[in-house]
């Protein structure tokens, strides 16, 4: 695969700052679906609001950039009435958990056939780096400019306990895993979603003490842990680090799917 | 059969194959209907987690090229707003249903009222315009639907019917026709850019899954679809044709009945008010009183007021405190006279002959 095919050169430069790891799970998410085969024509980008939502933009597919946190909502309608079209969905901590918050947890009861590949950056990027549902206890932001006293989300229980079919977690680091995982997941029947932390250096890093890109890009790959590993510390009666990150399969299940031809 | 089945079968007759939406008194029966019958016909039908969601799976349907739908009422009508402002961006034809109720807020969940008629054309932000029509009686209910799924398509812009609760819950004997017209959307031709409009200022639809890879959002975007929201000219251009793709063809699409056009007393009505009128014509046939009763309410068609030429007041009962009287006031000289009655008991009879004759 070539960026040629998939990307629409004359939408380029991006809209991305530097050092953005939007557009490292772009590249992953765009491998995965070359690899399943899809052709441009049966293949649907879908968005909300936010960085992450800009994605569609720079593809050459049919592509919906829908309202703030209702792109799940969109898709369903989309699925739903032409179930042979192929639907990815990108969206971002914001868009999906906060103001979309039950179009999220309705299209995993469906267990609707979408893929959902999320891009945490655990702030508001977008709009200059306010609190988020997923923005850790304590971290600065300009809307918690004293740290934040709300705990965070975990995106990926939400998933799994609403009945998504398949749940991952990777980050910008793990780029060869996201994209099998990515993969997997369009192959699936029915809901998948695929978290990723991203590292955004111009408003979540640079309050954080992630002075550098790689500063954050490390921590991920730092305080990762395998899924299978966080299992056996479980079955050991041992603790897991309050600040690991969970990574790997979650959840691979086969409940009864719509929008399934 | 009764208006909310009578809208229902309208656009199931009118090829509508995706009806999105969420229960709420008093336009349930137009989902209940189409959640038994859709199946049948090879559609869908899917009751979302909100309106919110029931406009949007509505907007992604119709870009698959679904005739496609969602009824409601106030409060569901107040969440879907912001989804209507993002399908006259986008130029998504879509069809919602409003079957108005008693507010502000919860209101009279069961009663009449007519409150959302400025709602329904100013009620996202921003400049726009849409189209909406508005049923005295089942047999309308039926008729109308299919229209505002022609007009939806041909103009490419959101389509309301805007009945109220008498008119969706009214039994009345009705005539379905063997076929019914339709207008197709006019497609995208290849190589034209996908937001290009020629002369009728509606482009052609580029149907997802057909090839065209069109990227649709609602930022204000170019004629390939590309976001562009600094120029303040392009975003000037764009909105400019939004508003006039459809207030140009305001008289050529308009859509009203006239009664006794030499008339002195003229009643203005649309939706249920109009029948209590009706009733005041036939019990007095000899004072020729006249009547215009408008079918579409938006765009206004500011033309049909001079059907009357000897007109000397304007008599509008409505179901709210007088919207429709506002927008009629800003086109004449004749003097406009509200009749308001809400709470939703409609007008009697003796109350308007009264208002008329205090104008004798």
């Amino acid at each position: 695969m070539t960026y040629d095919d998939w990307l629409r050169a004359d939408r380029l430069p991006h809209i991305y700052c530097a050092g953005c790891g939007n557009g490292t799970v772009i590249n992953c998410t765009l491998n995965a679906v070359d690899r399943m085969g899809w052709k441009k024509e049966e293949t649907i980008f879908v968005s909300g609001i936010g960085c992450s939502s800009r994605a569609p933009g720079y593809i050459m597919t049919d592509s919906l950039h829908t309202t703030h946190g209702r792109a799940l909502a969109f898709a369903t309608g989309i699925k739903m009435a032409n179930p042979d079209l192929h639907v990815v969905v990108f969206t971002g901590d914001g868009d999906l958990a906060a103001i979309g918050g039950n179009h999220f947890i309705h299209a995993c009861r469906r267990n609707i056939d979408l893929t959902v590949v999320c891009m945490n950056n655990q702030i508001y990027g977008m709009t200059g780096g306010q609190g988020s549902p997923t923005t850790p206890r304590g971290a600065l932001s300009t809307t918690t400019p004293y740290g934040s006293q709300e705990p965070a989300f975990d995106l990926c229980e939400l998933a799994s306990a609403a009945g998504a079919n398949f749940v991952s977690r990777w980050t910008s680091y793990h780029v060869k895993e996201l994209t099998r995982s990515i993969h997997e997941g369009l192959g699936i029947p029915g809901f998948s979603f695929i978290e990723t932390l991203v590292q955004c250096p111009t408003n979540y890093g640079r309050r954080n003490k992630f002075r550098q890109v790689m500063d954050q890009v490390e921590y991920f790959k730092a305080h990762g842990i395998l899924v299978q590993k966080a299992a056996r510390l479980r079955e050991e009666g041992k603790a897991i680090p309050g600040d690991a990150i969970i990574l790997g399969d979650i959840v691979r299940r086969d409940r009864p799917a719509m929008g399934v031809r | 059969m009764q208006g909310n089945t009578a809208c229902a079968e309208g656009a199931l007759a009118a090829g509508c194959r995706f009806f999105g939406g969420y229960p709420i008194t008093p336009s349930t029966e137009v989902a209940e209907h189409m959640a038994a019958k859709l199946p049948k016909v090879g559609g869908v039908f899917i009751q979302m987690e909100d309106e919110i969601a029931g406009i949007a799976s509505v907007i992604g349907a119709s870009w698959t090229g679904a005739r496609a739908m969602t009824a409601t009422s106030g409060p569901g009508f107040s969440l879907m707003m912001e989804n209507i402002g993002f399908a006259v961006m986008t130029e998504t034809p879509c069809v919602l249903v409003n079957i108005q109720r008693g507010g502000p807020s919860t209101g009279q969940p069961t009663m009449s009222a007519q409150g959302d008629m400025f709602q329904c054309r100013f009620g996202s932000h921003g400049d726009y315009s849409i189209i909406a029509l508005s049923p005295g009686s089942v047999q309308e209910m039926y008729e109308l639907t299919v229209k505002a799924f022609n007009l939806a398509d041909c103009f490419r812009v959101p389509t309301f019917l805007m009945a109220d609760e008498i008119i969706g819950h009214m039994r009345e004997r009705i005539e379905i026709p063997d076929s019914v017209p339709r207008v197709e959307r006019k497609p995208l031709v290849k190589g034209v850019l996908p937001f290009h409009a020629d002369d009728d200022m509606v482009p052609g639809f580029p149907q997802f899954g057909t090839g065209h890879h069109v990227h649709v959002t609602g930022l204000t975007h170019d004629e390939r679809g590309y976001p562009c929201a600094t120029s303040p000219s392009l975003h000037e251009d764009l909105v400019k044709r939004l508003v006039a793709k459809v207030e140009s063809a305001r008289h050529e699409i308009a859509d009203y009945k006239v009664t006794n056009p030499d008339a002195e007393v003229v009643f203005i009505t649309y939706g249920s008010p109009s029948r209590t009128v009706d009733q005041v014509l036939h019990d007095r046939q000899a004072e020729r009183i006249g009547h215009l009763r408008f079918r579409m309410v938006w765009p206004f068609p500011e033309n049909a007021l001079e059907q009357f030429p000897n007109a000397k007041v304007f008599l509008v009962p409505e179901q709210n405190l007088g919207l429709m009287a506002r927008e009629i006031e800003r086109h004449t000289c004749v003097p406009v006279v509200p009749l308001p009655r809400f709470g939703g008991a409609l007008h009697t009879p003796a109350e308007l002959e009264k208002a008329m004759e205090a104008w004798r």
